[in-house]
């Protein structure tokens, strides 16, 4: 059978979908990389409200960077699972990562709630609209991420996963690991480096 | 005498759907509106995409001859101010946003597998989501006309004019979202057709081999894989700020309006090359078919291509020479434009020199292409111009301006569009276009624009601002450059320009009742997309081809004579293609139709529409999205093989591949 899109072999070796989720994460760099310069313009341009200085709680969020970097870990765990076609494992350390993404999505939410109870509201200052916005952008591509792990799971479990298991795995992970890698740049950019 | 046995002629299978994805089962209509809404074969797709921008070029064009209207006479009262900024703005997106880029993705999608020797692009269902996303967002912006005013702030929107102060109404809302839905639309095309030119070639084609408009598509879409993220970015801010109450553009709250400058442009100017380069790629194939000369020079015009692509993110200053940047910037990104003219000028020699010696045929598209070489060359020089700072700022948000970025994209983009129309119009609808009506139609537009566009390089030496709505007899000055001759002068070519077009309108109704069939191959061509029928069939080849040679095609018909050193034809296009026939590949299984890519596309407008009016709206539209992706990620994109009816005639004895 010559099925047009996937069994022809690829030119380059790498399949369709990998090879275009690749290229998404190099367009996804410059929608982060605008987001940032945004966020360095503003960063110290505080008429009203608190600065960064006065809220930023740099222990509570290393810890839940910490949990984000770990599911990184485990999402490598599931991908070699995959590749293992252990379809226990790859439930269960897909779960995993969801669920240690899901805690991250849950410190950002009680980060933002305890911001905003301090007068950081998202009008308030050039320095809340972009904080908001940059790491508002970070956290709905996590919970995407998070999206995608569960449906992942479901489908899984009902084998109704169309394409190659490993490779619909991989594809995920790397989007995974993207967003991780991001959330590094903005916790050394936004929160480390005094304004 | 030997029977030749011909036979059956292959047929894609047929599919019968045994399951369904969320609540529907996919669809099967070969025929029939439903085989267009639902399709995802990339030629209707193609199709589809050229209607649009066809349709949007002629809203965009009676916008022009609104303005050009106003403008003719002093004191204008066809248009009041308000209307008139609409206007002008609604003017410039549509052209850019809504015909020129659909319309080279309607070239892309058509040509770019043919020309590669595959059969579909690499993800046909996002190609077709593609689609849907940039007409329903086209709709959505045009929307704003009927609910309380277009947006008004200039195709650029500066800030912060473009805030909810200056800007009351919902016309910048529904500019900012709409922009955003057709950005997602060139996005998913871009990675769409990277994949495809990256992972799909025919077996043999190596990037040097590949034809040269497939080259300049490539550039085009690395380009807007970049570029898009940050206009996305841009109108994210725009859109908070008028929407959810952020300060990104406020002055009071220390915010720096030329944030917004350095977004949009850094997306702007790469977007220009966006906007011309498909248009490139068209006639670097059609002047090599029509001067009966390999391209001359094919890896310096492929490597120019990407030294545009690349150079193109490093002048984006030059837009705003007139904001104060500073001496150091200024002179650096002078530097960089005056750069940038180096590749443009090595195209222009390959051109000229690829005609040299040739044996000319001036047919309707040759005559496009030599009009573009022409007419680009004057823009570029106006282009070069504004690379010194002085002079620019002199000229910024004059007519001067005008009139450079009409020539290149009315001289350039436009004049190569219709090169692309009158070349490939065979392949597509297996029709000739008519030539005579052709040349009508080509030297009306060329008198046409140069009409229009000439005179706006005086008015705008002589000061008159780009986007002042009316002017008056007393500032209009005397003798030869009195503004009232030179702007009755273009107002007249405006129309001798519409003249033109309607000659091409004229030129597709005439011939689509009376048609002409087109030969196999009209033209003597040179590349893959000539290898098949017009116009082609679903699967595109009935056998892929290996590829031995840059211009394949050509190469197939064409020998080189040992003893004389002359290329001697020995097939014609019809041999080549019976040959393929008899060694048809058996049982091809396309991608089959799907209904979620337009579901998917309708839900992004919604969602829009919830932001400027109820967010319960927008919750529906969220909620489409995450219905339409589980029917789209539980669908295959073939069906499966137990779906396919294996007893279509011509196919029933063939083996399993």
């Amino acid at each position: 059978m010559t099925d047009v899109t996937h069994d022809h072999a690829s030119s380059t070796g790498i399949s369709n979908v990998k090879l275009g989720m690749w290229a998404f994460l190099g367009s996804e760099c410059l929608l982060f990389g605008g987001l940032i310069s945004t966020y360095m313009l503003y960063r110290g341009r505080v008429t009203g409200g608190p600065r960064p200085s006065q809220i930023f709680d740099i222990p509570f969020t290393s810890v839940s960077s910490f949990i984000l970097l770990m599911s990184s870990l485990t999402m490598v765990l599931a991908v070699s699972a995959a590749h293992k076609e252990d379809d226990r494992k790859i439930n269960l350390w897909l779960t995993v990562t969801a669920l240690l993404g899901a805690t991250f999505v849950g410190g950002q939410v009680y980060e933002f709630t305890a911001f905003y109870k301090e007068g950081l509201g998202f009008s308030t200052s050039l320095f809340g609209s972009s904080f908001y916005t940059l790491t508002g952008f970070h956290g709905v591509h996590v919970t995407v991420g998070i999206i995608m792990l569960m449906s992942l799971v479901g489908i899984l479990k009902r084998s109704k996963v169309p394409g190659k298991k490993a490779e619909v795995v991989e594809m995920i992970g790397l989007y995974w690991h993207f967003v991780d890698i991001v959330w590094i740049v903005i916790f050394t950019l936004v929160y480390l480096i005094p304004v | 005498m030997a029977i030749i046995e011909r036979p059956a002629p292959t047929v894609p299978a047929v599919v019968t759907p045994t399951s369904t994805y969320g609540v529907l089962k996919r669809p099967v209509s070969a025929t029939g509106w439903r085989s267009w809404v639902f399709t995802v074969d990339h030629k209707k797709i193609g199709i589809m995409y050229g209607a649009t921008a066809m349709f949007f070029f002629i809203v965009g064009g009676v916008e022009a001859l609104l303005i050009r209207l106003q403008l003719a006479a002093p004191n204008g009262k066809v248009l009041n101010a308000d209307l008139y900024n609409q206007m002008f703005t609604m003017h410039a997106t549509t052209m850019v946003f809504l015909f020129v880029m659909p319309m080279a993705a309607a070239f892309a999608n058509y040509f770019v597998p043919l020309q590669i020797g595959a059969r579909d692009v690499a993800f046909p269902r996002l190609n077709a989501f593609s689609f849907w996303a940039l007409l329903f967002g086209g709709i959505f912006l045009n929307l704003a006309w009927f609910l309380g005013g277009a947006a008004d702030g200039g195709w650029f929107m500066y800030a912060p004019n473009s805030g909810p102060v200056f800007s009351p109404t919902n016309g910048v809302d529904f500019w900012a979202l709409g922009l955003q839905i057709t950005g997602i639309a060139s996005l998913a095309g871009a990675i769409n057709l990277i994949i495809t030119v990256l992972n799909m070639r025919a077996p043999g084609m190596s990037l040097m081999k590949m034809p040269i408009f497939t080259w300049m598509i490539t550039v085009v879409q690395f380009l807007l894989l970049f570029a898009v993220p940050v206009i996305t970015v841009a109108l994210f801010l725009l859109s908070f700020q008028r929407n959810f109450g952020a300060r990104f553009f406020d002055v009071a709250a220390g915010a720096d309006p030329l944030l917004w400058q350095h977004l949009f442009w850094i997306f702007g100017h790469p977007e220009v090359y966006i906007l011309i380069l498909p248009s490139f790629g068209i006639i670097s194939e059609v002047l090599p078919v029509f001067s009966r000369k390999p391209l001359f020079g094919y890896p310096f015009v492929v490597f120019s291509g990407a030294a545009i692509g690349f150079v193109g993110w490093g002048v984006w200053a030059h837009h705003m020479f007139a904001s104060g940047l500073g001496p150091v910037s200024v002179a650096v990104f002078s530097l960089t434009t005056m750069a940038i003219a180096v590749p443009t000028g090595v195209k222009i020699i390959n051109w000229t020199l690829t005609m040299w010696g040739g044996k000319l045929w001036f047919t309707t598209a040759m005559k496009f292409a030599i009009g573009l070489i022409v007419l680009f060359t004057v823009g570029g020089l106006s282009g070069v111009t504004h690379s010194v700072a002085p002079s620019d700022t002199q000229q910024t948000d004059t007519y001067y301006i005008v009139a450079h970025f009409h020539y290149v994209l009315f001289g350039g983009a436009v004049l190569g569009i219709f090169s692309g129309f009158y070349y490939w119009w065979p392949k597509v609808f297996g029709k000739m276009l008519n030539e005579k009506l052709g040349s009508w139609n080509f030297w009306l537009m060329i008198i046409g624009l140069n009409l229009t566009f000439g005179p706006m390089h005086i008015l705008g030496l002589q000061g008159q601002p780009r986007r002042m709505y009316r002017w008056t007899e007393a500032r209009a000055g005397e003798g030869f450059f009195n503004l009232a001759f030179w702007n009755m002068i273009a107002s007249i070519g405006s129309f001798i320009l519409t003249t033109g077009i309607l000659m091409f309108l004229i030129n597709v109704w005439v011939t689509w009742r009376n048609p002409k069939k087109a030969p196999l191959d009209p033209w003597d061509a040179r590349s893959l997309e000539w290898m098949t029928t017009n116009p082609p069939k679903e699967h595109n080849f009935d056998v892929i081809p290996t590829v031995h040679h840059l211009d394949e095609f050509f190469h197939r018909k064409y020998e080189e004579d040992a003893t004389t050193h002359t290329m001697k034809q020995v097939a014609t296009a019809e041999e080549l293609m019976a040959e393929q026939e008899r060694n048809a590949d058996k049982h091809i299984h396309m991608p089959s139709p799907s209904y979620w890519p337009i579901v998917l596309a309708f839900a992004l407008p919604i969602i829009t529409f919830g932001i400027i009016y109820s967010y319960l709206i927008s919750v529906v539209g969220g909620v489409i999205v995450l219905f339409a992706a589980y029917g789209w990620a539980l669908e295959s994109s073939t069906a499966p093989d137990s779906d396919f009816e294996n007893n279509t005639p011509g196919t029933a004895l063939a083996i399993h591949d």
